[in-house]
C-alpha cells in the first residue's frame, strides 16, 4: 500500500514537472490518469520491490555520484586509446561474477559494467557475467572488484 | 558557446554517420543510428539554448524515448524479421 | 564571485563535453569492430552529452529548465546501456567474432570488410 502511494506520488511529480501548468483542469487530468495508471500496475501485480525500490534510493544517492567518478575515470583512458596514434586495444572477452542476491542488483551491476566505456556486458546468466572488454588487463572480473562490492552493499541486507 | 558546442556536435554526427555508410555489418549501423539519436537529443537541446527557447526541451525528452524505442525495435526486427516475434534470443534458443 | 565562476565553469564543461563527442565519434570510426566500437559509442553517451546537460543546467540555474535538463540526462544514463547491451547481445547471437589481437593480423583494420555476421 506504502509504495503504490509512493508510486502515484512520483508519477504525479512527475506529471507537474512535465506539464508545469497549474490550472484546476490540469490538476484535475493529472490526478485522474496517474490514478488509472497507478490503479492498472496494482491489478497487474507489478508494484513491487523491484518496478518502485525505494529501499536503494537512501544508499542509491551515495552510490550515483561513486559511478559517476568511475564512468570519468574510465572516459579519459578510453579517449587516450582512441587518441593515441597506434590504437592499444586488446579486446576479450571476460567473464565476472555477481555476488548480489535479486536480480535487480544484477541488473544495477550489469547496467554500471556497461555504462562505464572499456567495459560492455554481452551476456548473463544467473551470477555469472559475460563481459567484452576493450583492454584485458585493465578489468577485475573477480568478485572483490569494487563495483560488485558496491552494489552487493547497495542491495542491503535482507533482499 | 552554445554555437562552438553545436558545431563540434555536428561535426561527431557526421563521424558517426560514416560510421552508418561504411558498415560492415548491421549492428555497426544499428550502433551508429543509436549513437547520432544520442547526439540529436543533446543537439536539440543546445539549439534550444542558442535560440533562447528552452521548450525544445520537450522535444528533446520525446526523441530520447523515441531513439531507445527505435533501436530495440530495429535489432529485434533484424534478428527476428519480424516484429512481434516473443521470447528469447536465437543464443537461448540454440540452448546456449 | 559566482557571477564570474559559473560562466567559465559552463565554457569548460560545454567544451569538454564536445571533445569527449568528437572523440568518440572518432573512435567509433577508427576502432576495428563492432563490440570495440561500442566502447567509443559508450563514451559520447555518458561523458559527452552528460557533461554538456550539466553545462546547460549550470547556465539556466536553478528552474524548471534544469529539472527537465537532468530528466533528460536520467532517461539517456538508463537507456544508453540497455541499448549498448541490446545491440551487444544481437551481434552475438548472429555469430560475430569479436576482433582480438591474434586473430587480425591485418593490424587496426581487421574487423574490417569480413561483413561477419550479417543476416
Amino acid at each position: 500500500m506504502n509504495r503504490i502511494l509512493w508510486l502515484w506520488g512520483i508519477l504525479f511529480g512527475l506529471w507537474l514537472l512535465l506539464s508545469y501548468h497549474f490550472e484546476w483542469l490540469f490538476l484535475v487530468f493529472g490526478t485522474a490518469t496517474c490514478t488509472v495508471a497507478v490503479l492498472v500496475a496494482a491489478r497487474m501485480g507489478i508494484v513491487d520491490r523491484e518496478s518502485v525500490p525505494l529501499h536503494l534510493v537512501r544508499r542509491g544517492a551515495l552510490y550515483v555520484p561513486w559511478l559517476v567518478w568511475e564512468i570519468l575515470k574510465s572516459n579519459v583512458r578510453v579517449a587516450g586509446i582512441i587518441l593515441s596514434p597506434r590504437l592499444r586495444v586488446d579486446p576479450s572477452i571476460v567473464h565476472f561474477r555477481a555476488s548480489q542476491r535479486t536480480d535487480l542488483g544484477r541488473f544495477i551491476y550489469a547496467n554500471s559494467i556497461t555504462l562505464t566505456p572499456g567495459t560492455v556486458t554481452t551476456g548473463i546468466v544467473a551470477d555469472d557475467l559475460e563481459v567484452h572488454a576493450i583492454v584485458r588487463e585493465e578489468v577485475d572480473g573477480s568478485e572483490e572488484n569494487d563495483m560488485n562490492r558496491r552494489v552487493a552493499a547497495l542491495e542491503g541486507e535482507g533482499a | 558557446m552554445f554555437a562552438v558546442t553545436a558545431a563540434a556536435l555536428l561535426v561527431a554526427m557526421c563521424l558517426a554517420m560514416c560510421r552508418a555508410l561504411l558498415g560492415p555489418t548491421a549492428y555497426d549501423r544499428v550502433l551508429a543510428l543509436n549513437n547520432i539519436g544520442t547526439k540529436t537529443v543533446v543537439l536539440i537541446a543546445v539549439l534550444g539554448f542558442l535560440n533562447g527557447r528552452p521548450d525544445f526541451l520537450d522535444l528533446a525528452l520525446a526523441y530520447a524515448l523515441i531513439n531507445f524505442i527505435g533501436t530495440i525495435a530495429v535489432l529485434k526486427y533484424i534478428e527476428y524479421g519480424d516484429l512481434g516475434a516473443g521470447g528469447g534470443t536465437s543464443r537461448d534458443r540454440a540452448g546456449g | 564571485m559566482m557571477e564570474q565562476v559559473l560562466p567559465v565553469l559552463t565554457w569548460v564543461l560545454l567544451l569538454s563535453g564536445a571533445f569527449f563527442l568528437v572523440t568518440g565519434a572518432l573512435g567509433m570510426v577508427r576502432l576495428p569492430d563492432v563490440f570495440t566500437r561500442m566502447h567509443a559509442a559508450g563514451m559520447t553517451d555518458t561523458m559527452g552529452a552528460g557533461l554538456i546537460l550539466v553545462g546547460l543546467c549550470l547556465h539556466s540555474g536553478v528552474n524548471l529548465v534544469t529539472m527537465r535538463l537532468l530528466l533528460v540526462l536520467a532517461f539517456l544514463w538508463f537507456t544508453a546501456p540497455i541499448a549498448t547491451h541490446a545491440v551487444a547481445k544481437a551481434a552475438l547471437a548472429a555469430g560475430t567474432e569479436p576482433y582480438t589481437l591474434g586473430a587480425g593480423e591485418g593490424g587496426a583494420d581487421g574487423g574490417e570488410g569480413e561483413g561477419g555476421g550479417a543476416p
